[in-house]
């Protein structure tokens, strides 16, 4: 018989230390619906995605209940609408994006995304068609999400998509203004974008990936603080092995949704992405953890070295426990998703600055941060552009979601509710970029060798 | 890794009470789940049991059996889980 210590030790992972699966993610491609005519096009994309998800969200419930592991979120990913715009006989490509929300809403998921394009070297017809759209796109929407791929360590940096989004990321927040802004935190911009990404609003359904795939992505943060809390005076190699064997038994329980999911669904098993992916709530927090470890508040002198330690704990941990990782594995730093990364902020030693450092070794990039909205476009394009370059030097995903709170200034709060959270508004450097941004071009990728 | 046996995994938390062990292996009997196992402590008034049971001939769905559990719990004054047992082997055996 199973150990009466393991069997305790789940039950409590799942009821006291919030531990879940942050969501079950069918990929979905679209390329069979590209059609000259929009409307056609939108058609045959929500029949497509409610006919292959039909039965995604009962099944992810069946799961849960019989194996007693929360689900919080089902969600869809399709293939880059970029692809699927190039070939409509118009400009606008908000009708997809409609017909994507339609689908959502029929089949009960929380997000859907791939209202995307990847530039990183150029656009195509159907990407400035489609970054145009963005504004009104998800205006129009609540659970569509945008990303766009603008740099990627083979291609280089594209710096006149990087100065279109600091525009539309502008353009989306007035649009939503009344609602503070949230249009912006369902469009993320990417460095070395993955293709199986389960989690929003990065996720769509790469051009390599198979007709239809279930990914997986797990979370977990509250128990790996809790593991650490019962160790307070551990070295660090013993921290690291504590994080290593919690990430692995997260992953595991992952492994075993993802292969539950492909199963019932029949469609095939993709990834387990083996995120420390926190919400709002207390005790879900990956800055708690970082204090756990020792720094005093996140944001403090040590934060990076701690967040590196962990981030590469968790990837060990997990890779063992998992037939295929893939995602963002790591752990995410959003600021409004995250209680103690919240604190931090609110307390003003968590900065902009600390963070874009801390971006460097995290699992993704600067994430959910709000800014006054005042904030003018060449500044969010100079700041999305410093994070790329990050992402693009040290081969690693980065990412900027960033939310100019119209009508708001430093020390206000924005407030989103559900995973979205709350985000206090960061001071961010006002000194104009504008002839750096105004100048355009590609940066070109950067050299691999004569590393240094 | 996915699911492979009948088997699931009751577990009882909570205050101690006369008619614990006889009310759970009533609604499993009720229910035509057969017990295999069961480790069972009472640690100062603290009631915990581990309960191993085989559900190849149960009569109701399983989501219905874990809801049914869960209210039997509420009834008790106690908190039961009924959990499939592949999710314990997944998260501790390699």
């Amino acid at each position: 018989m199973i150990n009466a210590y393991d069997v305790i030790e789940t039950i409590k992972m799942i009821d006291e230390e919030h531990l879940d699966i942050r969501t079950v993610t069918m990929g979905i491609s679209l390329l069979d619906c590209i059609r000259g005519d929009i409307k056609q096009t939108a058609e045959l994309v929500y029949d497509k995605i409610t006919r292959t998800a039909e039965r995604l969200v009962p099944t992810a419930n069946g799961i849960e209940a019989e194996f007693g592991i929360p689900i919080v979120n089902k969600r869809v990913s399709v293939t880059p609408i970029s692809i699927l715009g190039g070939a409509v006989e118009c400009e606008d490509l908000t009708p997809i994006a409609i017909a994507m929300q339609k689908a959502a809403d029929t089949l009960g998921i929380d997000f859907i995304g791939g209202f995307s394009a990847l530039v990183e070297k150029g656009f195509t017809k159907g990407d400035l068609r489609l970054i145009n759209s963005i504004p009104s796109a998800l205006t129009a929407t609540e659970r569509v999400c945008s990303s766009v791929n603008v740099g990627s360590t083979k291609g280089g940096i594209n710096m006149d998509a990087i100065k279109m989004l600091g525009e539309i990321i502008l353009d989306t927040a007035n649009r939503t203004a009344d609602r503070d802004s949230i249009g912006c935190a369902k469009l993320v911009v990417f460095a070395n974008a993955v293709q199986d990404n389960p989690f929003m609003a990065g996720a769509f359904h790469g051009i390599s990936e198979p007709e239809t795939v279930i990914n997986v992505g797990v979370s977990g943060p509250g128990v790996v603080k809790a593991a650490l809390e019962k160790h307070p005076d551990a070295d660090l190699t013993a921290v690291s092995e504590i994080i290593k064997k919690t990430a692995f038994k997260i992953t595991r329980m992952g492994q075993l949704v993802n292969n539950l999911a492909s199963e019932r669904l029949g469609v095939p098993s993709g990834i387990v992405d083996l995120s420390l992916a926190p919400t709002p709530a207390v005790g879900d927090s990956v800055a708690r953890i970082l204090e756990e470890m020792g720094v005093g508040t996140c944001g403090g002198c040590g934060t990076t070295a701690c967040l590196a330690l962990l981030n590469d704990a968790v990837k060990k941990g997990g890779v063992m426990a998992s037939s295929h990782v893939g995602g963002l594995s790591g752990a995410f730093i959003p600021v409004s998703e995250d209680e103690g990364m919240i604190a931090a902020a609110e307390s003003g030693i968590l900065t902009l600055e600390k963070l874009e450092a801390m971006t460097a070794v995290c699992s993704v990039g600067i994430d959910m941060v709000a800014v006054p909205g005042d904030t003018t476009a060449d500044v969010i394009s100079a700041f999305i552009a410093d994070e790329i370059a990050i992402g693009v030097v040290n081969t690693k995903t980065t990412a900027v979601r960033i939310i100019p709170a119209i009508g708001k200034k430093a020390g206000d709060t924005v407030c989103f509710g559900g995973l979205l959270g709350k985000a206090p508004i960061m001071p961010i450097k006002t000194a104009s970029p504008a002839r750096f941004i105004a100048r355009g071009g590609l940066i070109p990728a950067p050299l691999h060798s004569l590393k240094n | 890794m996915s699911a492979t046996t009948s088997k699931a995994i009751i577990t009882v938390i909570g205050t101690d009470a006369v008619g614990i062990i006889a009310k759970v292996s009533g609604k499993c009997s009720e229910y035509g789940v057969n017990i295999i196992d069961i480790t069972q402590k009472v640690f100062e008034n603290t009631f915990a049991m581990i309960m191993q049971v085989d559900t190849a001939a149960m009569t109701v769905s399983f989501v219905e059996f874990t809801e049914s559990m869960k209210a039997t719990g509420k009834e008790l004054g106690v908190v039961i889980h009924a959990t499939h047992e592949d999710i314990f082997n997944a998260m501790h055996r390699i």
